[in-house]
Protein backbone atom coordinates (compact mmCIF):
# COMPACT_ATOMS: atom_id res chain seq x y z
CA UNK A 1 0.00 0.00 0.00
CA UNK A 2 2.87 2.25 -0.32
CA UNK A 3 4.40 2.08 2.95
CA UNK A 4 7.76 2.46 3.02
CA UNK A 5 8.66 0.54 6.11
CA UNK A 6 6.63 -2.44 7.99
CA UNK A 7 6.10 -1.38 11.86
CA UNK A 8 5.18 -3.60 14.68
CA UNK A 9 5.13 -3.79 18.22
CA UNK A 10 7.47 -6.00 19.24
CA UNK A 11 6.61 -9.30 21.07
CA UNK A 12 8.06 -10.00 24.53
CA UNK A 13 11.35 -10.87 22.86
CA UNK A 14 12.92 -11.97 19.31
CA UNK A 15 14.00 -15.18 18.28
CA UNK A 16 17.46 -15.63 19.20
CA UNK A 17 18.04 -17.40 16.19
CA UNK A 18 17.75 -13.93 14.40
CA UNK A 19 19.69 -11.04 16.65
CA UNK A 20 18.43 -7.73 14.92
CA UNK A 21 20.38 -4.40 15.97
CA UNK A 22 18.88 -2.38 18.31
CA UNK A 23 18.81 1.24 18.42
CA UNK A 24 18.10 2.86 21.85
CA UNK A 25 16.71 6.09 22.35
CA UNK A 26 15.69 8.39 24.76
CA UNK A 27 13.57 11.09 25.11
CA UNK A 28 14.03 13.96 27.21
CA UNK A 29 12.55 17.46 27.25
CA UNK A 30 13.33 18.75 24.63
CA UNK A 31 15.23 16.13 22.84
CA UNK A 32 15.63 12.98 21.46
CA UNK A 33 19.20 11.35 21.70
CA UNK A 34 20.44 10.29 19.54
CA UNK A 35 18.24 12.71 16.75
CA UNK A 36 19.71 11.02 13.85
CA UNK A 37 19.66 7.51 13.43
CA UNK A 38 21.00 5.38 10.36
CA UNK A 39 19.68 2.52 9.21
CA UNK A 40 19.72 0.32 5.55
CA UNK A 41 16.97 -0.57 3.31
CA UNK A 42 15.68 -4.53 4.35
CA UNK A 43 17.54 -4.38 7.33
CA UNK A 44 15.04 -4.87 10.48
CA UNK A 45 15.73 -2.58 13.65
CA UNK A 46 14.53 -2.35 17.04
CA UNK A 47 14.16 0.78 18.17
CA UNK A 48 14.32 0.98 21.88
CA UNK A 49 12.50 4.27 23.56
CA UNK A 50 13.22 5.15 26.75
CA UNK A 51 12.13 8.38 28.53
CA UNK A 52 14.51 10.40 30.71
CA UNK A 53 11.52 12.38 32.74
CA UNK A 54 7.88 12.10 31.59
CA UNK A 55 5.91 11.21 29.34
CA UNK A 56 6.58 11.41 25.33
CA UNK A 57 5.98 10.25 22.39
CA UNK A 58 7.21 9.24 18.47
CA UNK A 59 6.09 9.11 15.33
CA UNK A 60 7.61 9.25 12.01
CA UNK A 61 4.32 9.64 10.25
CA UNK A 62 6.03 8.61 6.51
CA UNK A 63 6.79 5.09 8.46
CA UNK A 64 3.59 4.69 9.29
CA UNK A 65 5.77 4.46 13.18
CA UNK A 66 3.47 5.74 15.93
CA UNK A 67 4.64 5.10 19.77
CA UNK A 68 4.07 6.54 23.40
CA UNK A 69 7.07 6.27 25.56
CA UNK A 70 6.01 6.30 29.29
CA UNK A 71 8.24 7.41 31.67
CA UNK A 72 10.07 5.39 33.71
CA UNK A 73 9.24 2.39 30.51
CA UNK A 74 10.43 1.19 27.68
CA UNK A 75 8.77 1.06 24.16
CA UNK A 76 9.99 -1.42 21.50
CA UNK A 77 9.19 -0.55 17.86
CA UNK A 78 10.71 -3.07 15.41
CA UNK A 79 11.07 -1.69 11.28
CA UNK A 80 12.29 -3.16 8.16
CA UNK A 81 12.53 0.08 5.62
CA UNK A 82 12.01 -0.66 2.17
CA UNK A 83 12.91 2.70 0.91
CA UNK A 84 15.86 4.73 1.08
CA UNK A 85 15.49 8.22 1.68
CA UNK A 86 15.40 10.70 4.82
CA UNK A 87 12.26 10.76 7.41
CA UNK A 88 11.60 13.12 10.36
CA UNK A 89 10.21 12.34 13.29
CA UNK A 90 9.26 14.17 16.71
CA UNK A 91 7.43 13.85 19.51
CA UNK A 92 3.60 13.82 19.67
CA UNK A 93 2.88 13.91 23.08
CA UNK A 94 2.77 17.57 24.14
CA UNK A 95 4.86 18.04 26.60
CA UNK A 96 6.01 21.91 27.46
CA UNK A 97 7.42 25.09 25.63
CA UNK A 98 9.99 23.21 23.65
CA UNK A 99 7.51 20.58 22.01
CA UNK A 100 7.60 21.98 18.93
CA UNK A 101 11.13 21.60 18.62
CA UNK A 102 11.55 17.89 19.44
CA UNK A 103 12.49 15.99 16.07
CA UNK A 104 14.59 13.98 14.44
CA UNK A 105 15.44 12.32 10.99
CA UNK A 106 15.82 8.54 10.29
CA UNK A 107 18.01 8.19 7.37
CA UNK A 108 17.83 4.73 5.38
CA UNK A 109 20.61 4.30 2.96
CA UNK A 110 20.20 1.49 0.03
CA UNK B 1 -7.08 43.38 -8.02
CA UNK B 2 -6.55 45.23 -5.49
CA UNK B 3 -7.38 48.44 -4.70
CA UNK B 4 -4.43 50.79 -3.90
CA UNK B 5 -6.79 53.43 -1.55
CA UNK B 6 -7.61 50.23 0.63
CA UNK B 7 -5.43 51.03 3.90
CA UNK B 8 -6.03 54.66 3.91
CA UNK B 9 -9.80 54.41 3.24
CA UNK B 10 -9.67 51.17 6.06
CA UNK B 11 -7.44 53.37 8.57
CA UNK B 12 -9.85 56.59 7.64
CA UNK B 13 -12.44 54.55 8.82
CA UNK B 14 -11.50 53.18 11.86
CA UNK B 15 -10.89 56.84 12.78
CA UNK B 16 -14.60 57.79 11.94
CA UNK B 17 -15.77 55.11 13.88
CA UNK B 18 -13.77 55.86 16.89
CA UNK B 19 -14.59 59.52 16.78
CA UNK B 20 -18.79 58.30 15.90
CA UNK B 21 -18.76 59.45 12.34
CA UNK B 22 -19.33 57.84 9.29
CA UNK B 23 -18.16 58.80 5.86
CA UNK B 24 -18.79 57.90 2.37
CA UNK B 25 -16.25 54.84 2.49
CA UNK B 26 -18.79 52.88 4.85
CA UNK B 27 -20.35 50.71 2.49
CA UNK B 28 -23.64 48.34 2.89
CA UNK B 29 -23.18 44.29 3.25
CA UNK B 30 -25.25 44.52 -0.13
CA UNK B 31 -22.87 46.66 -1.74
CA UNK B 32 -19.86 44.62 -0.18
CA UNK B 33 -21.47 41.46 -1.69
CA UNK B 34 -21.26 43.26 -4.84
CA UNK B 35 -17.83 43.91 -4.60
CA UNK B 36 -17.01 40.88 -4.00
CA UNK B 37 -18.53 39.67 -7.70
CA UNK B 38 -16.11 42.36 -9.34
CA UNK B 39 -12.86 41.47 -7.82
CA UNK B 40 -10.30 38.83 -6.48
CA UNK B 41 -9.61 40.74 -3.41
CA UNK B 42 -11.83 43.30 -1.78
CA UNK B 43 -10.83 45.34 1.24
CA UNK B 44 -12.66 45.48 4.42
CA UNK B 45 -13.80 49.41 4.77
CA UNK B 46 -17.19 48.22 3.65
CA UNK B 47 -17.10 44.90 5.85
CA UNK B 48 -20.33 44.43 7.31
CA UNK B 49 -22.29 47.18 6.28
CA UNK B 50 -24.75 49.18 7.80
CA UNK B 51 -28.15 47.60 6.91
CA UNK B 52 -29.41 44.98 9.11
CA UNK B 53 -31.70 42.33 7.21
CA UNK B 54 -34.02 40.18 8.32
CA UNK B 55 -33.82 36.84 6.22
CA UNK B 56 -36.30 33.11 6.35
CA UNK B 57 -34.16 30.61 8.11
CA UNK B 58 -34.91 27.18 6.45
CA UNK B 59 -37.33 26.21 9.55
CA UNK B 60 -39.12 28.93 8.40
CA UNK B 61 -38.07 31.32 11.52
CA UNK B 62 -36.61 34.98 10.58
CA UNK B 63 -32.83 36.12 11.95
CA UNK B 64 -30.70 38.73 11.39
CA UNK B 65 -27.61 38.02 9.11
CA UNK B 66 -24.77 38.49 11.50
CA UNK B 67 -20.99 37.64 11.37
CA UNK B 68 -18.99 36.74 14.10
CA UNK B 69 -14.62 37.46 14.75
CA UNK B 70 -11.95 34.97 14.88
CA UNK B 71 -9.38 35.16 17.05
CA UNK B 72 -6.40 32.32 17.15
CA UNK B 73 -3.14 31.26 18.75
CA UNK B 74 -2.87 34.29 20.83
CA UNK B 75 -0.10 32.67 23.15
CA UNK B 76 -0.48 35.36 25.64
CA UNK B 77 3.05 34.73 27.63
CA UNK B 78 5.31 33.99 24.69
CA UNK B 79 9.08 35.90 24.64
CA UNK B 80 11.36 35.70 21.99
CA UNK B 81 13.01 36.58 18.39
CA UNK B 82 9.60 35.35 16.51
CA UNK B 83 7.95 38.55 17.69
CA UNK B 84 9.66 41.16 19.91
CA UNK B 85 6.40 42.59 20.31
CA UNK B 86 4.59 40.04 22.11
CA UNK B 87 3.16 42.00 24.81
CA UNK B 88 1.79 44.43 22.50
CA UNK B 89 0.38 41.93 19.52
CA UNK B 90 -2.81 41.37 21.52
CA UNK B 91 -3.91 44.32 22.24
CA UNK B 92 -3.64 45.77 19.12
CA UNK B 93 -5.75 43.08 17.52
CA UNK B 94 -8.25 43.80 20.64
CA UNK B 95 -8.38 47.47 18.85
CA UNK B 96 -8.77 46.01 15.64
CA UNK B 97 -11.31 44.69 15.90
CA UNK B 98 -13.03 47.60 18.38
CA UNK B 99 -12.23 49.38 15.42
CA UNK B 100 -14.19 47.31 12.85
CA UNK B 101 -16.82 49.38 10.89
CA UNK B 102 -19.42 47.54 13.05
CA UNK B 103 -19.54 44.55 15.93
CA UNK B 104 -19.64 41.52 15.11
CA UNK B 105 -22.13 39.12 17.24
CA UNK B 106 -19.38 37.39 19.34
CA UNK B 107 -15.55 36.84 19.24
CA UNK B 108 -14.34 33.12 19.41
CA UNK B 109 -10.61 32.51 19.90
CA UNK B 110 -9.48 29.20 18.52
CA UNK B 111 -7.00 28.28 21.31
CA UNK B 112 -3.47 28.78 22.26
CA UNK B 113 -4.55 31.59 24.28
CA UNK B 114 -1.78 31.63 26.43
CA UNK B 115 1.50 30.20 25.57
CA UNK B 116 2.53 27.01 27.91
CA UNK B 117 4.68 26.92 31.00
CA UNK B 118 5.25 24.29 33.49
CA UNK B 119 4.67 26.75 36.40
CA UNK B 120 1.02 25.90 37.16
CA UNK B 121 0.74 29.48 39.09
CA UNK B 122 2.44 31.03 35.99
CA UNK B 123 -0.29 29.50 33.52
CA UNK B 124 -2.92 31.18 35.74
CA UNK B 125 -1.45 34.25 35.81
CA UNK B 126 -1.64 34.03 31.98
CA UNK B 127 -4.41 33.31 31.55
CA UNK B 128 -5.80 35.94 34.01
CA UNK B 129 -4.12 38.51 32.07
CA UNK B 130 -5.35 37.33 28.59
CA UNK B 131 -9.24 38.13 30.12
CA UNK B 132 -8.31 41.05 30.96
CA UNK B 133 -7.07 42.35 28.02
CA UNK B 134 -10.05 40.40 25.65
CA UNK B 135 -12.28 42.17 28.12
CA UNK B 136 -11.42 45.20 26.20
CA UNK B 137 -13.30 44.05 23.45
CA UNK B 138 -16.51 46.38 23.15
CA UNK B 139 -18.15 43.13 21.72
CA UNK B 140 -18.65 40.95 25.02
CA UNK B 141 -19.83 37.83 23.41
CA UNK B 142 -16.26 35.51 23.73
CA UNK B 143 -16.57 32.21 23.13
CA UNK B 144 -12.89 30.41 24.17
CA UNK B 145 -11.51 26.49 23.43
CA UNK B 146 -7.96 25.26 24.96
CA UNK B 147 -4.98 24.90 22.44
CA UNK B 148 -2.27 22.24 23.36
CA UNK B 149 -0.39 25.42 25.10
CA UNK B 150 -3.29 26.36 27.72
CA UNK B 151 -4.29 22.86 28.55
CA UNK B 152 -1.94 19.81 27.52
CA UNK B 153 0.00 19.95 30.78
CA UNK B 154 -2.77 19.46 32.97
CA UNK B 155 -5.76 18.16 30.85
CA UNK B 156 -7.24 21.41 30.77
CA UNK B 157 -7.64 22.21 34.30
CA UNK B 158 -6.68 25.25 34.95
CA UNK B 159 -8.15 26.04 31.26
CA UNK B 160 -11.77 24.73 32.92
CA UNK B 161 -10.98 27.28 36.25
CA UNK B 162 -10.58 30.35 33.95
CA UNK B 163 -13.00 29.64 30.63
CA UNK B 164 -15.67 26.75 31.63
CA UNK B 165 -15.90 23.88 29.94
CA UNK B 166 -13.39 22.67 27.14
CA UNK B 167 -16.25 21.45 24.92
CA UNK B 168 -19.89 22.54 24.40
CA UNK B 169 -22.24 23.56 22.01
CA UNK B 170 -24.60 26.74 21.13
CA UNK B 171 -27.00 27.83 18.72
CA UNK B 172 -27.02 31.50 17.36
CA UNK B 173 -29.22 32.65 14.82
CA UNK B 174 -30.05 29.56 13.06
CA UNK B 175 -26.61 28.20 13.04
CA UNK B 176 -25.35 25.39 15.35
CA UNK B 177 -22.03 25.61 16.61
CA UNK B 178 -20.00 22.73 18.50
CA UNK B 179 -16.89 23.70 19.95
CA UNK B 180 -14.37 20.63 20.10
CA UNK B 181 -11.23 19.79 22.92
CA UNK B 182 -8.83 18.02 20.57
CA UNK B 183 -5.48 19.43 22.88
CA UNK B 184 -6.80 18.37 26.44
CA UNK B 185 -5.12 14.90 25.59
CA UNK B 186 -1.67 15.95 25.17
CA UNK B 187 -1.34 12.57 22.29
CA UNK B 188 -4.08 15.00 20.54
CA UNK B 189 -7.17 12.92 20.44
CA UNK B 190 -11.04 14.23 21.11
CA UNK B 191 -11.95 10.65 22.42
CA UNK B 192 -14.90 8.02 22.83
CA UNK B 193 -16.46 10.08 25.52
CA UNK B 194 -16.47 13.50 23.23
CA UNK B 195 -17.19 12.07 20.13
CA UNK B 196 -20.11 10.30 21.59
CA UNK B 197 -21.38 13.54 23.01
CA UNK B 198 -20.58 15.16 19.55
CA UNK B 199 -23.48 12.39 17.94
CA UNK B 200 -26.07 12.98 20.24
CA UNK B 201 -25.18 16.61 20.25
CA UNK B 202 -26.00 16.58 16.57
CA UNK B 203 -28.65 13.91 16.50
CA UNK B 204 -31.34 16.53 17.04
CA UNK B 205 -29.91 18.86 14.19
CA UNK B 206 -31.86 18.31 10.35
CA UNK B 207 -29.55 17.00 8.09
CA UNK B 208 -29.78 20.43 5.70
CA UNK B 209 -29.03 22.54 8.91
CA UNK B 210 -26.23 25.03 8.97
CA UNK B 211 -23.09 23.59 11.60
CA UNK B 212 -20.09 25.57 12.24
CA UNK B 213 -17.58 23.04 14.61
CA UNK B 214 -14.76 25.38 16.24
CA UNK B 215 -11.84 23.66 17.60
CA UNK B 216 -7.69 24.29 17.90
CA UNK B 217 -6.23 21.53 15.77
CA UNK B 218 -7.01 20.03 12.09
CA UNK B 219 -9.16 18.01 12.30
CA UNK B 220 -7.59 16.21 8.93
CA UNK B 221 -4.32 15.28 8.19
CA UNK B 222 -2.84 18.49 7.37
CA UNK B 223 0.80 17.29 8.10
CA UNK B 224 1.46 15.01 10.24
CA UNK B 225 5.10 15.14 10.10
CA UNK B 226 5.10 18.44 11.61
CA UNK B 227 1.86 17.37 14.51
CA UNK B 228 -0.66 18.89 12.28
CA UNK B 229 -3.21 16.77 12.67
CA UNK B 230 -5.63 15.21 15.55
CA UNK B 231 -5.12 11.87 16.26
CA UNK B 232 -8.96 10.49 15.79
CA UNK B 233 -9.92 13.69 13.93
CA UNK B 234 -10.79 11.06 10.89
CA UNK B 235 -13.84 10.00 13.20
CA UNK B 236 -15.04 13.30 13.67
CA UNK B 237 -14.97 14.45 10.14
CA UNK B 238 -17.00 10.64 9.61
CA UNK B 239 -19.83 11.72 11.69
CA UNK B 240 -20.03 15.69 10.41
CA UNK B 241 -20.06 13.61 7.01
CA UNK B 242 -23.84 12.97 7.63
CA UNK B 243 -24.75 16.62 7.66
CA UNK B 244 -25.00 18.59 4.80
CA UNK B 245 -23.66 22.05 5.42
CA UNK B 246 -20.90 22.16 8.10
CA UNK B 247 -18.09 23.95 7.94
CA UNK B 248 -14.87 23.77 10.66
CA UNK B 249 -12.76 26.80 12.05
CA UNK B 250 -9.24 26.03 13.59
CA UNK B 251 -5.92 27.93 14.57
CA UNK B 252 -2.88 25.83 15.76
CA UNK B 253 -1.02 26.20 12.15
CA UNK B 254 -0.87 29.69 12.43
CA UNK B 255 -1.58 30.78 9.11
CA UNK B 256 -4.81 31.42 6.77
CA UNK B 257 -5.34 27.61 4.98
CA UNK B 258 -8.48 26.16 3.42
CA UNK B 259 -9.44 22.67 2.42
CA UNK B 260 -12.11 20.68 2.34
CA UNK B 261 -12.85 17.00 3.14
CA UNK B 262 -15.91 15.65 1.11
CA UNK B 263 -18.46 18.63 1.66
CA UNK B 264 -17.10 19.84 4.78
CA UNK B 265 -14.61 23.37 4.41
CA UNK B 266 -11.97 23.26 7.05
CA UNK B 267 -10.45 27.05 7.46
CA UNK B 268 -7.46 28.13 10.03
CA UNK B 269 -6.74 31.33 10.78
CA UNK B 270 -3.42 33.20 11.26
CA UNK B 271 -2.05 33.54 14.82
CA UNK B 272 -1.22 36.65 16.70
CA UNK B 273 2.12 35.83 17.69
CA UNK B 274 4.26 34.11 14.90
CA UNK B 275 3.43 32.79 11.58
CA UNK B 276 4.54 29.36 10.74
CA UNK B 277 5.46 27.97 7.23
CA UNK B 278 3.37 26.77 4.53
CA UNK B 279 3.19 22.71 5.71
CA UNK B 280 5.82 20.54 4.28
CA UNK B 281 7.70 23.60 2.73
CA UNK B 282 11.01 23.62 4.58
CA UNK B 283 12.39 21.21 6.73
CA UNK B 284 11.61 22.48 9.99
CA UNK B 285 8.50 23.54 11.43
CA UNK B 286 10.20 26.87 12.89
CA UNK B 287 8.69 30.47 13.03
CA UNK B 288 8.72 33.02 10.10
CA UNK B 289 11.61 35.20 11.36
CA UNK B 290 10.39 38.98 12.61
CA UNK B 291 10.49 41.33 10.03
CA UNK B 292 11.69 44.61 11.59
CA UNK B 293 10.88 46.27 8.67
CA UNK B 294 7.56 44.94 8.38
CA UNK B 295 6.16 44.67 12.14
CA UNK B 296 3.24 42.34 12.67
CA UNK B 297 3.23 40.88 8.84
CA UNK B 298 1.55 37.29 8.78
CA UNK B 299 -0.36 38.29 11.83
CA UNK B 300 -3.89 38.86 12.07
CA UNK B 301 -7.73 37.82 12.32
CA UNK B 302 -10.42 37.02 10.72
CA UNK B 303 -14.58 37.61 10.30
CA UNK B 304 -17.05 35.04 8.68
CA UNK B 305 -20.70 36.35 7.67
CA UNK B 306 -23.34 34.65 6.84
CA UNK B 307 -24.86 34.30 3.38
CA UNK B 308 -28.65 34.16 3.55
CA UNK B 309 -28.97 30.72 3.34
CA UNK B 310 -26.53 30.57 5.92
CA UNK B 311 -25.28 27.95 3.63
CA UNK B 312 -21.90 29.84 2.84
CA UNK B 313 -19.74 32.02 4.78
CA UNK B 314 -17.48 35.13 3.53
CA UNK B 315 -14.13 35.22 5.25
CA UNK B 316 -12.53 38.45 5.64
CA UNK B 317 -8.86 38.11 6.48
CA UNK B 318 -7.82 41.52 8.65
CA UNK B 319 -3.62 42.26 8.92
CA UNK B 320 -2.15 43.75 11.97
CA UNK B 321 0.68 44.35 10.41
CA UNK B 322 1.59 47.84 11.11
CA UNK B 323 2.24 48.89 7.30
CA UNK B 324 -1.99 48.36 7.48
CA UNK B 325 -1.92 45.90 4.52
CA UNK B 326 -5.58 45.46 3.76
CA UNK B 327 -8.45 43.12 4.61
CA UNK B 328 -9.26 40.86 1.77
CA UNK B 329 -12.03 38.97 1.67
CA UNK B 330 -13.40 36.27 -0.07
CA UNK B 331 -16.62 33.51 -0.02
CA UNK B 332 -16.80 30.27 0.49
Amino acid sequence: MGALLLAALLAASAPESTPERVVVITAKKFDFTPAAIELKVGVPVVLELHSGDRKHGFTAPDLKVDAAIEAGGVTRVRIVPDKAGTFEFHCNVFCGSGHEEMTGQIVVTP
Amino acid sequence: MRDPDGPRLFLAECRQRRSGHRGMTTKTRREFIQLLGVGGAVFASGLAGACSRNIRLPGGEAADDFFFVQLSDTHWGFKGPPNPDAANTLREAVAAVNALPHDPDFVVFTGDLTHTTDDDAERRRRMQEFKGIVGELRVKTHRFMPGEHDASLDRGKAYEENFGATHYSFDHKGVHFAVLDNVSDPAAAIGDAQLDWLHRDLTPIKPDAPIVVFTHRPLFDLYPQWDWATKDGARAIDLLQHWKNVTVFYGHIHQEHHFTTGQIAHHAAKSLIFPLPPPGSQPKRAPVPWDPAHPGRGLGFRDAATDEARANWRLTEHSVERTAMPAAARAY
